[in-house]
């Protein structure tokens, strides 16, 4: 089955974060309620007109920067034409003759390996109203109409599911980090249309394309494609690869195949044309310089320098660039002066499992940087034991209250050597039977020992202090 | 009173010779008395009141809305069955912005359904005629507009112009019609025909009652994009008469009798009209100078129109499916319930429209007949622009004579090489010109027009350039005679 080599290309649709839609001047967020965020212009009521956000554009133009894409000189937008019940205007403003982006590309991880996904495409337009469908009804929300998209469309240069899996995710991250879209595929906030054909390995021409429309989660996105390598190369060994036919599916959830659609012939013509309404204008040099300074670094970069420059393992600093506000969370740590290692492990073992536990996001987590440093700080000097520097992150977190209000002299460590020693002086002359019995070759009493010090200090003693003394007494 | 201008009706409301009620109610009766005649009006609103007198010009006089312009809890139905019980709940600007000045709504005019024609004839309602001779058309699609301020009803009624729908209709009916430049006044809530040509604007019986409507109409809007700021613009204030050494043109191709050896007498008669009014304006010292334009690239003016006017229609009433507003379909599934809608809502003329707009935008025909279009559209658009760079502005005659008559006689001067006098007016919504018609004659009892287009956002010049010869004529004012006593 795995002669051919597949040919992919993607097609990803990212929900925009803004205050207001694309081209209406309605609040742009989910709600449960529907038809709650409506102006006229998204109903389509006659004369009304559209009118674009700014914020939407600077988005679009900041990912064509990102994507390493050419940007146009003028910025205008087209309608594609026709009629479907969740498109109150019977068009939809989209751009398709000059798009904020063209000719990119962006290096993604597979597999341990990198790869240079090429982009034909990115393109700002606006998103169509959602159909709820009963038994004997349908509803249309108008919520959604309006709401910006950004449609990225990649070359077809990606050859398994794992690829286009590592492509969209990394473009998820990527959205996230620029805080252009939560990219939220449980929101419905990324839906993907994927084209997939095969060839023989040497061959020079593309197989026969299919496409399969509105994926709605990356997994599906992973078995659409497997389906559809598996089902075109069966049809091929079984000398039936005429059956493959340009045509669009859609993937079946619960069966995990794909469903004919319709096919080419059946292709509507979109009759696009430049939107009237909307003026052609000239992208300033000056905004677009401006909007590449707000980029910040991104996962890939982030990922390289914890690696190379602050000692990570790749496993640490893959986990911690998964999300931009892991990423910042640690190099706010770094830049208050604590241990790369150290930080990475209070992140990842301790606050990524406490945010996942609790369910919350690390913006409202209570310990910033400074307070863990509290209690990074307090661990170096040997005042608090590690067993306490847990016990006090999570006493700060549940009261709320900074970790040096738990690190005092009452529970701190017993580190002083002449107060450890008089302690176990005691202990040794009271427990003579005992250290007879380590003498005589007992060693494991060694253990009942130390308990007997922790006992005597309620755990404050300083461990490695209290085992050197009690060697250096027993032993000699 | 209502025949009176803007400025008579201002002061006699100010020193209380009479109240805005009594206007207002004066005008409802004359819409009455029109409608029987003209058939001009979608809808008359009985229970308008009038309203306080201010300072301002439009304070409690009485005026018309074309029914394509939304207006909040009033019927408006773009004279189209598609449309036939909308009732909007949101003002256009414009309308709100006269609202703002104190102007009181009376009636909604009919027009060609949704401005798609030029004969007063396809409105859902019926025929609008003419009020100099109710056998004869108004021309359109502003008919209504044109009948009632012809007829007196009110000194002003809006219009919308995407051809030549308000300055064609002016010329027919006797009166003035203005179009500012494009996105002076805004278009929100204008049902669209075609949004790059389409335009707002007033009919009047006066130039200056036409700078004061436009004053209060204009401004930019947040909710068009391709509104712009016109708040140092007051063309009122600029009307002073003053034209010494102004220069206009106008183009041989279209006004030489020997372009037209079949010419019928009414035409030749026309032109005579349009050379007497070159020589009026030549004599209170205005340059006006012949200049010759590729014959070719006016010949194609009507296609080149056609073909954009009818794909941006297409597509801009793609919206009227019946699901929202509009009548709802019958049929078995949703698609088939659009169809049906469509198939009953629409006149013949306008399906034609949207069968010659969908074929025009094909992927197969846009190169060779939308694109092209679009380029000569440029290509006439920069012709003018160098000539306006030279010329204050353009003035030709409306048309190729009065009315005509709404039986029968629609091709008798159509001959193909008139086309270009019918239709010429279409550049003004090419380059988005102001241009403004008034009228500068009569043919056998009734009235004929003359137009002006300037370069965009000269208005005021266009304006006052049309009040000077506005004063050297006496069609100022004109009521249309007949049952007016």
């Amino acid at each position: 089955m795995n002669k051919y080599k597949a040919v992919i290309g993607l097609e990803m649709h990212c929900e925009l974060k803004s205050n207001s839609k694309v081209f209406s001047s309605a609040r742009n967020s989910y709600n449960e309620i529907a038809n709650i965020n409506v102006r006229p212009v998204d109903m389509a009521f006659p004369g009304t007109l559209p009118v674009v956000n700014k914020e939407c554009i600077k988005k679009a133009l900041m990912m064509s920067i990102v994507l390493n894409c050419k940007q146009p000189e003028y910025m205008y937008f087209d309608r594609k034409n026709y009629y479907y019940p969740d498109l109150p205007k019977g068009f939809q403003i989209t751009q398709m003759h000059d798009p904020v982006g063209v000719d990119g590309s962006i290096i993604i991880e597979c597999d341990g390996y990198e790869k240079e996904v090429l982009i034909h495409d990115i393109h700002l337009e606006e998103d169509a109203a959602s159909l709820d469908h009963y038994f004997d009804v349908s509803l249309i929300d108008y919520n959604r109409a309006g709401v910006p998209l950004l449609e990225l469309v990649t070359e077809p240069c990606l050859n398994s599911a794992e690829e286009a899996v590592a492509f969209l995710e990394t473009m998820r991250r990527i959205y996230q980090y620029c805080e252009v879209s939560e990219a939220d595929t449980k929101k419905g906030q990324i839906r993907c249309d994927v084209n997939v054909s095969i060839m023989e390995e040497n061959a020079t021409e593309l197989g026969t394309k299919v496409e399969i429309k509105n994926i709605n989660s990356f997994g599906n996105v992973y078995d659409a494609i497997n389906y559809e390598i598996k089902r075109q190369s069966e049809l091929k060994d079984a000398g039936r690869y005429d059956e493959v036919v340009q045509e669009t599916r859609r993937f079946d959830e619960e069966t995990g195949t794909t469903i004919h659609m319709r096919s080419k012939v059946d292709a509507i013509d979109y009759k696009y044309f430049v939107e009237p309404n909307i003026p052609k204008y000239k992208i300033d040099k000056i905004w677009l310089e401006e909007i590449k300074k707000d980029i910040p670094v991104l996962p890939r970069e982030r990922k390289n320098k914890y690696i190379n420059e602050l000692g990570l393992s790749e496993y640490d600093a893959t986990i911690i660039v998964k999300e931009k506000n892991y990423a910042d969370y640690f190099e706010e740590c770094i830049n208050l002066g604590m241990d790369a290692k150290t930080a990475a492990n209070w992140l990842i073992v301790q606050i990524i499992a406490y945010l996942s536990k609790y369910d919350i996001i690390l913006k409202d987590f209570y310990l910033k940087p400074s307070f863990l440093k509290q209690i990074i700080d307090a661990q170096v000097k040997g005042i608090i034991s590690s067993k306490q520097a847990k016990e006090i992150f999570f006493k700060s977190l549940e009261e709320e209250k900074e970790p040096k209000n738990f690190i005092n002299s009452d529970n701190a460590q017993i580190s002083d050597k002449n107060v450890i020693e008089d302690i176990i002086n005691n202990i040794i002359s009271n427990n003579q039977k005992q250290v007879e019995e380590y003498k005589n070759g007992k060693t494991n009493l060694f253990d009942y020992f130390v308990g007997q010090v922790m006992k005597e200090t309620r755990g404050k003693a300083n461990p490695v202090i209290t085992k050197e003394i009690l060697k250096d007494k027993l032993d000699n | 009173m209502t025949e009176l201008s803007i400025e008579e009706l201002h002061k006699k409301l100010k020193n209380g010779e009479i109240t805005s009620d009594e206007l207002v109610k004066e005008s409802l009766i004359k819409s009455h008395e029109i409608q029987k005649i003209c058939n001009a009006f979608v809808t008359i609103m009985d229970d308008a009141k009038g309203g306080n007198i201010t300072d301002d010009l439009l304070s409690g006089i009485p005026y018309g809305i074309k029914d394509n312009y939304s207006t909040k809890d009033i019927l408006s139905t773009g004279s189209s069955n598609t449309l036939k019980d909308y009732i909007p709940f949101f003002d256009a600007t414009a309308v709100a912005n006269l609202k703002k000045h104190g102007a009181i709504a009376v009636n909604k005019t009919a027009l060609d359904e949704f401005g798609m024609g030029g004969t007063g004839t396809t409105a859902h309602t019926g025929i609008i005629r003419n009020p100099w001779d109710p056998k004869r058309m108004c021309a359109g699609s502003s008919s209504g507009s044109a009948a009632a301020v012809a007829a007196g009803v009110y000194p002003y009624a809006l219009g919308s112009d995407t051809g030549d729908s308000i300055r064609k209709p002016a010329a027919f009916c006797g009166i003035v019609g203005y179009k500012p430049t494009y996105g002076m006044i805004s278009r929100y809530g204008l049902f669209p025909f075609a949004s790059s040509l389409d335009h707002c604007g007033v009919l009047t019986r006066s130039v200056k009652d036409a700078a004061i409507v436009v004053d209060a109409m204009k401004g930019i809007d947040k909710y068009d994009q391709t509104s712009w700021d016109s708040s140092k613009i007051n063309l009122y204030d600029s009307i002073n008469g003053n034209v010494k050494g102004k220069k206009l043109f106008y183009i041989k191709e279209i006004v030489d009798e020997s372009n037209y050896p079949d010419a019928s007498s009414e035409l030749k008669k026309h032109l005579a009209i349009f050379r007497e009014t070159i020589k009026k304006l030549k004599d209170i010292g205005v340059d006006v100078e012949e200049v010759l334009c590729d014959k070719e690239l006016l010949n194609v003016i009507p296609s080149v129109y056609v073909c954009l006017s009818c794909a941006e229609a297409t597509s801009n009433m793609s919206n009227l499916t019946g699901i929202i507003f509009g009548p709802r379909g019958k049929g078995n599934d949703i698609m088939d319930m659009m169809k049906d809608h469509r198939t009953k809502g629409f006149s013949p003329l306008i399906k034609r429209r949207f069968v010659i707009g969908s074929y025009i935008l094909q992927k197969e025909n846009q190169e060779r007949y939308f694109v092209n279009a679009q380029r000569i559209r440029r290509l006439i658009v920069d012709r003018m622009k160098e000539l306006f760079s030279k010329y204050d502005g353009l003035i030709l005659p409306v048309s190729t004579g009065v009315a005509p008559y709404i039986d029968g006689s629609k091709d008798e001067l159509n001959s193909d090489n008139t086309a270009v006098l019918e239709e010429h007016l279409q550049i003004g919504n090419f380059g988005g010109f102001p241009s403004i018609t008034i009228p500068n004659g009569f043919i056998d009892g009734l009235p004929v027009g003359v137009n002006i287009t300037g370069n965009c956002y000269d208005d005021a010049n266009i304006l006052n350039i049309a009040f000077a010869l506005e004063s050297q004529m006496n069609y100022k004012g004109m009521i249309a005679g007949g049952y007016h006593e």
